[in-house]
């Protein structure tokens, strides 16, 4: 397995790198001080006597990107991944902060669990936040010890892959967590719409013989979620949109004022359906990959504001695993690692986005969303958390880049341009 | 008519990936094979020192005896595996059962999956080759290959004649690898059942989709009735089997809105008193028989055509 090893940072100049932060509005080429592992200021030509200089030119430095949504396994399904080896694919792939989605087992529906996690990214020197559940045991019955969690560092709340399909629970629990200010992040899906569908159900999955899951189920659930989200005036944030019709709602429901944030990960806006066509169930995601239709509404709504971060829904599941019956085999893809390759290639480079407006989707607005402010932005007398990337480089994505512990990806063989280079995690600077 | 078309495929996964040609070059193979079985001594040696395994990981027995008939009258040395007497029931992986099949220096797999796409996954992984016998809902290449063959014999040809589905389409492989081959070879293809059971957008597949089963058999030159699949229905897809019989159930009666001519086929197993009435089942515009007698002609020449693609590697 692929390794990463940090390095303390005691005193380094960052030399001639083209530092970019949308939230202090700089985009300028500069050098970066970092000593004992925290930054120290930036500007033009700066001088130290005793520093080591690292010569960044042709290099961005921005601020490391941050995860609203991965999938870390521990404690539970250690041969999945684990704590330590999802840190590394994040670092890799320049994340310097990760939600972490509580369906471990024990489920994550506990302080123990979440103060276990905590230690655990402690130890890594990582900023890794977990989600509580909503429920308890994501059984979408009884409210989950939301207030305990939150003190002990939960971010978020959410059942992620089970929806609550009981509305009255749903309810409770939305205002429950609206008490802690906690938000609700909702895997927006009616499983009886669902059912056993393996892949969008559309024209492709008739062709191939499989049965589908409708944009409905993600379409329905979504209206209940919003109309939830006015009645108990919590935070609602809306998981990996992957249908228009969804994109529209929370489009209605931001103009409506309502507390609604959403994100989309990178294999909804890079991927389509017509990706199946082998069978192949390292294609076999929830919410699964939607029509171009879909495609091109996801992107549209990133880019009017819509759809506000991107995030990868990183879902590490073992080979063996994978390669049962397309039926058994369980749901998602790794993401980690190929995020900003893939981001940059579609958005940046394929639709000319800004690369503010990347920064701002994959690092300011997750932090806002979670109201970590030392994230998603440079502050001196901060750790250093940011990354060095290049902007143009052109690379395919392949098993030696991979450093999660699972090898489930659905970009294998795709052609990148932009890699992140070098990651600044907590004043610990990891080369790739 | 299909002279200087050359089989190169190691694999027959479903009639979605055929040319006209090659649906064509099958069909004309098994015209010759035909014969064979109307002989004293059912004999052909044509895949003598041919090893064939009939791997059936689903509940399955016309398909798996027509196979293994036409390995054994083809000269094949045919084994057959099934799911409960396998180490799959041990926990072992379809690709690990593939590659100790392979070890074993067998040339063809035959292969029934209760999961759609399985051959075609395993396909890339084996040198031998794999014939569909029937993956999940998506395809049953020799079955509808049969259809044909038998529609072909009866009429001459296949261009134009209107040919209908009535039952459950949702869950039959056997309709998706119709249309597919009939839609290729130019038939008008009419589709019935409640839209419970209509595959989503099946209609650009070229093919019609009618609710209405006399509207359905109107003019039909044949219609093929297929049943109801409990077994894979894990939703409320209609109200109740009496509703069912009684709306798109097939009787002498309503088939006479059929040609004068039209003929009756089914793929089995037959549910009477269900999709079909018995009388029915059992008139002369019946075909139920001579499709089973045909399918051991279709699958010999399958298998010959792959033997002999095989060698070419």
């Amino acid at each position: 397995m692929n390794k990463l090893n940090g390095q303390s940072l005691k005193n380094l100049l960052i030399k001639n790198a083209r530092i970019i932060d949308p939230v202090n509005s700089i985009d300028e080429v500069m050098d970066l001080h970092v000593q004992s592992r925290k930054i120290v200021k930036w500007g033009k030509n700066l001088q130290s006597d005793d520093a080591e200089t690292m010569e960044a030119k042709g290099l961005c430095l921005m601020p490391g990107l941050v995860d609203l949504h991965v999938h870390f396994r521990e404690p539970g399904y250690e041969h999945k991944e684990t704590i330590e080896s999802g840190v590394q694919a994040a670092i890799a792939g320049g994340f310097v902060a990760c939600v972490a989605m509580p369906n471990t087992r024990p489920a994550c529906d506990n302080a123990q669990v979440v103060k276990y996690q905590m230690e655990r990214a402690n130890l890594l020197n990582f900023n890794l936040l977990p989600a509580g559940t909503l429920t308890q045991g994501r059984e979408g019955k009884k409210i989950s010890e939301m207030a305990e969690m939150k003190a002990s560092g939960a971010v978020a709340v959410t059942d992620d892959g089970n929806w609550v399909v009981d509305s009255g629970v749903a309810r409770r629990a939305y205002e429950y967590a609206a008490t802690y200010g906690l938000p609700v992040m909702t895997h927006a899906e009616d499983p009886t719409i669902s059912l056993n569908g393996v892949m969008n159900e559309g024209i492709v999955s008739t062709k191939l013989g499989l049965r589908g899951r409708p944009n409905a189920s993600e379409d329905i659930a979504t209206a209940r979620d919003i109309e939830l989200t006015r009645l108990c005036q919590c935070h609602l944030h809306v998981q990996h949109v992957s249908t228009r019709g969804a994109v529209d709602m929370i489009r209605r429901a931001k103009a409506e004022g309502l507390s609604v944030t959403a994100e989309a990960t990178p294999h909804h806006i890079a991927l389509t359906d017509t990706e199946f066509v082998k069978y192949d169930t390292f294609y076999k995601m929830n919410p699964p990959l939607r029509t171009e239709e879909d495609r091109l509404a996801v992107i549209k709504g990133l880019e009017d504001g819509t759809i506000d971060a991107i995030a990868t829904d990183h879902a590490p599941h073992a080979l063996e695993e994978k390669d049962l019956d397309i039926e058994k085999a369980p749901f998602g893809t790794i993401g980690l690692e190929s995020a900003f390759g893939v981001v940059m290639t579609e958005l940046y480079h394929g639709r000319k986005w800004k690369i503010g407006d990347v920064i701002r989707k994959l690092s300011v607005v997750p932090s806002e969303i979670l109201k970590k402010t030392n994230l998603g932005r440079l502050k001196a007398g901060d750790h250093a958390n940011f990354i060095l990337v290049d902007l143009d480089l052109e690379w395919c994505f392949e098993q030696k880049d991979i450093y999660s512990k699972s090898m489930n990806s659905c970009f294998f063989g795709k052609k990148l341009k932009g890699k992140v280079l070098h990651t600044f995690v907590k004043g610990f600077q990891y080369t790739l | 008519m299909t002279a200087g078309v050359q089989w190169t495929r190691k694999d027959l996964l479903g009639l979605k990936d055929l040319s006209v040609d090659e649906i064509e070059l099958i069909l004309d193979t098994a015209k010759s094979f035909s014969e064979v079985s109307q002989r004293d001594v059912k004999k052909s040696p044509a895949l003598r020192g041919k090893t064939v395994v009939n791997l059936f990981l689903e509940p399955s027995t016309r398909t798996r005896v027509s196979f293994e008939l036409a390995e054994k009258r083809l000269s094949a040395d045919a084994i057959g595996m099934a799911s409960g007497g396998s180490s799959m029931t041990k926990g072992e992986s379809l690709w690990d059962t593939i590659a100790n099949i392979e070890a074993l220096k067998v040339d063809i797999i035959v292969m029934r999956h209760g999961s759609s796409g399985a051959p075609h996954r395993v396909s890339n992984y084996t040198h031998c080759g794999i014939v569909n016998a029937g993956d999940g809902i998506n395809e049953h290449p020799t079955q509808g290959l049969l259809d044909i063959f038998t529609l072909r014999e009866i009429k001459g040809k296949i261009k134009g004649l209107k040919v209908v589905f009535v039952g459950d389409i949702l869950h039959s492989r056997v309709a998706r690898s119709n249309v597919w081959g009939l839609t290729k070879l130019g038939a008008e293809v009419v589709i019935c059942g409640p839209k419970t059971l209509i595959p989503w957008g099946i209609e650009e597949l070229g093919v019609k989709v009618v609710h209405d089963v006399k509207k359905a058999i109107d003019d039909a030159d044949a219609v093929t009735l297929l049943r109801i699949q409990m077994e894979r229905q894990n939703e409320t897809l209609f109200p109740s089997i009496r509703e069912y019989a009684s709306t798109f159930g097939l009787t002498l009666q309503l088939f006479k809105r059929a040609k004068p001519d039209a003929i009756l086929m089914h793929p089995g197993p037959v549910n009477r008193g269900v999709e079909i009435e018995g009388a029915l089942a059992d008139s002369s515009q019946s075909y139920i028989l001579k499709q089973v007698t045909n399918g051991i002609a279709v699958r010999m020449a399958v298998l010959y055509l792959l033997s002999g693609a095989l060698k070419n590697e």
